[in-house]
């Protein structure tokens, strides 16, 4: 028998949680604002990496298809702030309905295939999304991107300063992650790893097993539009790349280096990329890409699990 | 819960598996299926169960014709396997394993983690009747060969079957595992219909009340075991040179 590995103890977990809150909430008060804007990116970033790895890591359906929720959810988003409100939490609801929508329209397909099968067809979810992207301009603004998205406001207050737009984006941050871990840990999540294990046994458990993957595939293009919708209030622009392919990729990247199936890997994983590309990045001439190539080539081989693999073994 | 199969047939390719098999096994019984390999055992299984469709005959449970009822519906129905070789969720812990059939059968499957304390009592209650009482906190992965057929017979039974079917349940168990399923199995309340297949004669003769000698597809022979025992037919398909 394996021992069970020795208990951490009681308040361990939520005091490491509330101390990286506490960090994280204070960036505007010691950082300046370009940087306190990269902390946001990458929690909007690491919000779409944990609602993908809910996908790929708990419930064994790897999408490389997923960034087409979370522009639906932007672009929706920004819309809603230009031509409606821009009222919290109004734009943030409706990109997580409008990414729940998107996953609806197109999950029932993808969901009857498997393996490499469900990746090409997420991957041609994507990029016909990226298409519908250029192509809508009155409503999209084509390959300009959507422009002119106004702040988000609480009440009549418009969120101009950068420090006050983190604390919307780290609050929706908390509350989605939130969300996807209790999910993860409910008799729901658990079928969910039962399907990622052995989907013709579920079967066979009396499982309706196609139901329940496109209830997570749903659920998770619903917080993937949610972190669309932070985008729209944190870039205040968007444009088809947020859809397309290139963003799948180093979402599921994020995931790859995080640690599969660990959901607060993935964040550690979008911090990554994002260090990489927008603050490494631009002082490599653009060759920020190859550097991210480097670093999954030195995870892959020293960390085969991420970082999630360093710290639990359990709860994969 | 009576099981009737009709003139059941399954080709694959140019092999008929299973040829014009009917069968019938009657409420309570403890109903064995021998035969040598590639007699199509298993395919006849699945075909009771739902994963392969027949290509003529019928299926049918408690007198409901279930012959084109998906594999979900018959175990709502009551149908509950163990597969020969297991299948299980190998990176859950035995406990969870167990507690998935539970609750697909007694429980809700909710988005909200709660407490359910009668899903864990069941799921120890069912470790327990199989001898794994100590093991559920054990990953599926660092389970031993025999400990895991134990836990698939455990998952069979947590969905409270009426009709139980058991792919060489004892096949790879040490003598003391056989020993304990053998006393399980014989154990088990006449509610519970049981269908099993099995290599191991000593184990079929100690807990049969009929037998079914399947061989190339065909029903070979049916009766009480005594009856069995004693064809020279089945002793022939048994020894080779069949027919």
């Amino acid at each position: 028998m394996t021992p069970a590995a020795p208990q951490p103890q009681r308040w361990a977990k939520p005091g490491v949680v509330a101390v990286v809150l506490v960090v994280l909430a204070s960036a505007p008060l010691f950082l300046a604002p370009f940087a306190t804007s990269t902390v946001s990116r990458i929690l909007v970033f690491g919000l779409l990496a944990v609602s993908l790895d809910l996908l790929v890591g708990i419930s064994g359906l790897p999408s490389l298809g997923h960034a087409a929720y979370f522009g639906v959810g932007a672009y929706a988003a920004g819309w809603v702030s230009i031509n409606v409100t821009s009222a919290i939490p109004v734009p943030l609801l409706v990109g997580a309905v409008a990414g729940a929508l998107g996953a609806a329209l197109t999950g029932w397909i993808t969901v009857r295939a498997h393996g490499v099968f469900f990746l090409m067809l997420t991957l041609a979810i994507g990029e016909l999304l990226h298409q519908l992207a250029h192509t809508w301009e009155p409503v999209t603004g084509g390959a300009n991107g959507m422009a002119g998205i106004p702040p988000a406001r609480v009440g009549d207050q418009p969120l101009v300063v950068s420090g006050y737009v983190h604390w919307y984006v780290l609050a929706a941050f908390a509350v989605g992650v939130a969300v996807v871990l209790v999910v993860s840990r409910s008799p729901f999540g658990l079928a969910l790893r039962g399907i990622r294990d052995n989907e013709p046994r579920m079967r066979a458990l009396g499982y309706p097993t196609r139901v329940y993957k496109y209830a997570v595939f749903v659920f998770a293009g619903s917080i993937a539009g949610m972190a669309g919708a932070l985008l729209a209030a944190q870039q205040r622009l968007v444009t088809p790349a947020d859809v397309g392919f290139a963003t799948a990729a180093l979402a599921l990247l994020a995931v790859v280096i995080g640690g599969v199936g660990t959901l607060w890997g993935p964040v550690i994983g979008a911090a990554l990329v994002i260090l990489i590309r927008d603050a490494i990045g631009p002082g490599l001439d653009g060759h920020g890409t190859l550097v991210l190539g480097l670093v999954f080539i030195a995870v892959v081989y020293v960390l085969p699990r991420g970082f999630g693999g360093l710290v639990s073994r359990r709860h994969r | 819960m009576t099981l009737t199969c009709h003139g059941l047939r399954r080709r694959f390719g140019a092999l008929t598996a299973v040829d014009d098999v009917s069968l019938s096994v009657t409420a309570g019984a403890r109903h064995a299926l021998i035969g040598p390999n590639g007699a199509g055992k298993s395919t006849l299984f699945k075909l009771i169960t739902g994963l392969l469709r027949s290509d003529s005959g019928r299926v049918s449970l408690a007198g409901q014709d279930v012959t084109t009822a998906s594999e979900v519906r018959r175990c709502r129905l009551g149908i509950s396997q163990a597969m020969q070789h297991a299948s299980l969720f190998p990176t859950l812990s035995a406990a969870e394993n167990v507690t998935l059939a539970v609750r697909r059968h007694e429980g809700r499957i909710s988005w909200m983690p709660r407490r359910q304390p009668s899903i864990h009592a069941r799921t120890d209650e069912v470790l327990d009747q199989v001898g794994l009482a100590d093991r559920g906190r054990v990953q599926v992965g660092a389970l031993s060969h025999g400990e895991r057929k134990q836990l698939e017979v455990a998952l069979a039974l947590a969905c409270r079957p009426k009709l139980l079917l058991l792919d060489e349940p004892a096949a790879g168990m040490s003598a003391a595992e056989r020993a304990g399923l053998v006393a399980l199995i014989a154990g088990l309340p006449a509610e519970i219909t049981v269908l099993f297949v099995e290599h191991d004669l000593d184990v079929v003769f100690e807990l049969a009340d009929t037998v079914t000698v399947l061989n190339l597809g065909r029903v070979l022979l049916s009766g009480d075991p005594a009856a069995v025992r004693a064809s020279d037919e089945v002793r022939q398909a048994y020894l080779g040179g069949a027919r």
